[in-house]
């Protein structure tokens, strides 16, 4: 156990350095150059050159890359917005904890939800229940994340006003969790896509667990129908799960940033199109970074739950 | 997997076939996928829109055809926001346009960069797959730590970066699309490629003299023909959502082009006017073409996997 650990956080780590190079190349790669984005079109070249020495890209690139590193690790320094004239670091700092917030519940009851439809299909499978989920699953896969919310506003917020059409809009994440009512459409919203992933996904991997030779055998043995379905079929069923839940997250982070930005729900997401949409390269670049870090730790204890659940895999 | 050609009709699932290892003579496979594919009524339904949706948007302009260019000529021949008339089947939207023909014109749009940003991604996906497991070793450590990394950044978020820094236009979209989304087929066809380069055939040709260009070209990537094929179908459906989304951001094609993810977003800004003919339509039009590809790649990969089954 405590080797596969060690592997992991090590091929972890690796991955962020990676993603560290990848935010630094982009960086340099924006045409103009960062001097350009932050001064603007107009500026004079001796303005550039005291820019670019001022903020050391007249070094080499590679002691350009050492600095951000040292940077980055040392004292989390992501940068500065220019359009914002805040640090980066600190703007994602008081817009992350709102995002985990809403991320977390939506996640949560994403897997309440889909597991027993999941389960459901199966018991009437081939029935019409089944096609109807499946074919509800399908259309909410299929949809712009931005359509189903704004949806929801117009049917729940505005025609028969039952919430409030924006989220909460408190600073702080416990400001946000004492507005529940307010965070109702946007859970919802974020959570419904996932949920037509995760369900199809329970549904196959029932179907599977049920060719398994240990049910065969656990119905050889008499044990009831229910019996078998939960506690032989569900609880195998349940793990391939946390890997598609580690393996979700990326989409999931990226369905908060539309989600936020369809709600104004004040998050990290809704901060990282509103850096789009005014060209401000170095938060995007940050927001991204931090979405990745989010990422990778999420994996990474995915991974170690899987280990946990399934003694296959710390030994293998 | 192999390719060996099996007549129509002739199900000789038991038969030790000859390890067929050029995927030139692929008519036998090919007619069993379409035989299964077309007992599927679900994915019939489902090419059929397909079809339907392409001649909708690429031909049903011949017939019905509207200024989708020029604001000021739409603004002079008829007005802002009127609901579905008969001259408008479809209303017009804030600017003027006629919908139903935007429908058509920015369908023209996010097909193209569905169907092109499918087809970069497969290409390069399917290349670095099948040159990562191919050579093996560390090359593979290293390319798949290549992947890993792109992997864990959230596809929306490396869109939306590239997007920004160079501009979107039809071009860049596509490339932008294409060279994020290639990742997932080059892990599926990585992973068949560490079992299929050390198979029988692939040795016979290495020992005949074939050089690995020719091995990886002529004798791998064919044999993972099906994966690819399946992916490719998600991968397009993936595209025209993602376009969407960056149209929702602002970030889809500039004006006067357009594409449906602007035009429903577009749309929703004056949804609490009570304009459902400006969200409906590209909204339908989204979700089913969206579900039609992923009929049809459920289809096809059920038709592969019972090839596979029957070997």
């Amino acid at each position: 156990m405590i080797g596969y650990l060690a592997r992991r956080v090590v091929q972890a780590i690796l991955v962020v350095f990676g993603v560290m190079l990848l935010v630094f190349l982009l960086e340099h790669v924006i045409p103009g150059g960062a001097a350009r984005a932050a001064l603007g079109q107009r500026a004079s070249q001796a303005q550039i050159d005291q820019f670019n020495q001022l903020n050391g890209y007249d070094l080499p690139i590679w002691h350009q890359f050492l600095d951000y590193c040292r940077d980055l690790i040392l004292h989390f320094n992501l940068g500065y917005s220019y359009r914002k004239n805040q640090g980066v670091a600190q703007l994602i700092q008081e817009t992350l904890p709102k995002t985990l917030v809403l991320v977390g519940i939506s996640t949560f009851l994403a897997v309440i939800v889909a597991v027993p439809l999941g389960v459901l299909q199966v018991v009437r499978r081939n029935k019409p229940i089944d096609y109807i989920l499946t074919g509800t699953a399908f259309i909410f896969y299929a949809m712009p994340a931005f359509l189903l919310g704004q949806i929801l506003i117009l049917y729940f917020a505005i025609d028969l006003s039952w919430f409030s059409t924006e989220a909460p809009q408190s600073a702080s994440a416990w400001g946000v969790l004492s507005q529940p009512k307010d965070l109702v459409l946007p859970v919802l919203s974020l959570a419904a896509i996932t949920i037509a992933a995760f369900s199809r996904y329970m549904r196959s991997s029932m179907m599977e667990a049920l060719t398994e030779d240990y049910v065969r055998t656990a119905k050889a043995k008499g044990a009831s129908q229910r019996r078998v379905l939960y506690r032989h079929a569900l609880r195998n069923a349940l793990i391939p799960l946390i890997t598609l839940l580690g393996l979700s997250l990326p989409a999931i982070v990226g369905g908060a940033l539309i989600t936020e930005t369809v709600f104004n729900f004040p998050g990290m997401g809704l901060l990282t199109t509103q850096a789009a949409v005014n060209n401000d390269v170095p938060l995007l670049l940050g927001t991204t970074f931090v979405a990745a870090l989010a990422t990778v730790v999420g994996s990474l204890m995915a991974d170690v739950l899987y280990a946990i659940a399934d003694p296959r895999v710390r030994y293998a | 997997m192999h390719s060996e050609p099996l007549p129509l009709g002739e199900l000789a699932p038991d038969a030790v076939a000859p390890e067929g290892g050029e995927g030139t003579s692929t008519g036998g496979i090919a007619s069993q996928v379409v035989r299964v594919f077309a007992e599927n009524r679900l994915a019939i339904v489902g090419a059929l829109v397909i079809v339907g949706m392409v001649l909708f948007c690429f031909v049903g302009p011949l017939f019905y055809s509207t200024n989708q260019t020029s604001t000021q000529n739409a603004l002079l021949f008829s007005t802002q926001n009127s609901p579905p008339s008969r001259a408008h089947l479809l209303g017009t939207d804030q600017s003027g346009f006629d919908v139903l023909g935007r429908i058509m014109y920015g369908g023209q749009v996010s097909l193209e960069v569905g169907f092109a940003a499918a087809a970069l991604a497969t290409i390069v996906g399917v290349l670095f797959g099948a040159i990562s497991g191919f050579f093996g070793g560390w090359v593979d450590a290293f390319m798949m730590r290549v992947v890993d990394v792109l992997l864990s950044v959230p596809l929306l978020f490396l869109v939306i970066v590239l997007a920004v820094i160079f501009q979107p236009s039809l071009t860049i979209l596509i490339l932008v699309i294409g060279f994020t989304a290639w990742l997932v087929p080059a892990r599926l066809v990585r992973g068949e490629t560490l079992s299929l380069r050390v198979r029988e055939y692939v040795l016979a040709v290495r020992v005949m003299g074939g050089s690995n260009i020719r091995i990886v070209l002529r004798h791998i990537i064919p044999n993972t023909i099906g994966t690819i094929i399946v992916n490719a179908t998600f991968q397009v459906a993936d595209a025209i959502l993602l376009l969407a989304a960056l149209g929702f951001i602002g970030l889809g094609v500039p004006a006067p082009k357009t594409d449906w993810g602007s035009m429903l977003a577009d749309g929703v800004n004056s949804a609490l006017n009570g304009y459902w003919w400006q969200i409906y339509p590209a909204g339908i039009a989204i979700v089913l073409v969206v579900v039609a590809f992923n009929f049809v790649g459920d289809a096809l990969r059920d038709a592969f996997e019972v090839r596979l089954q029957r070997r």
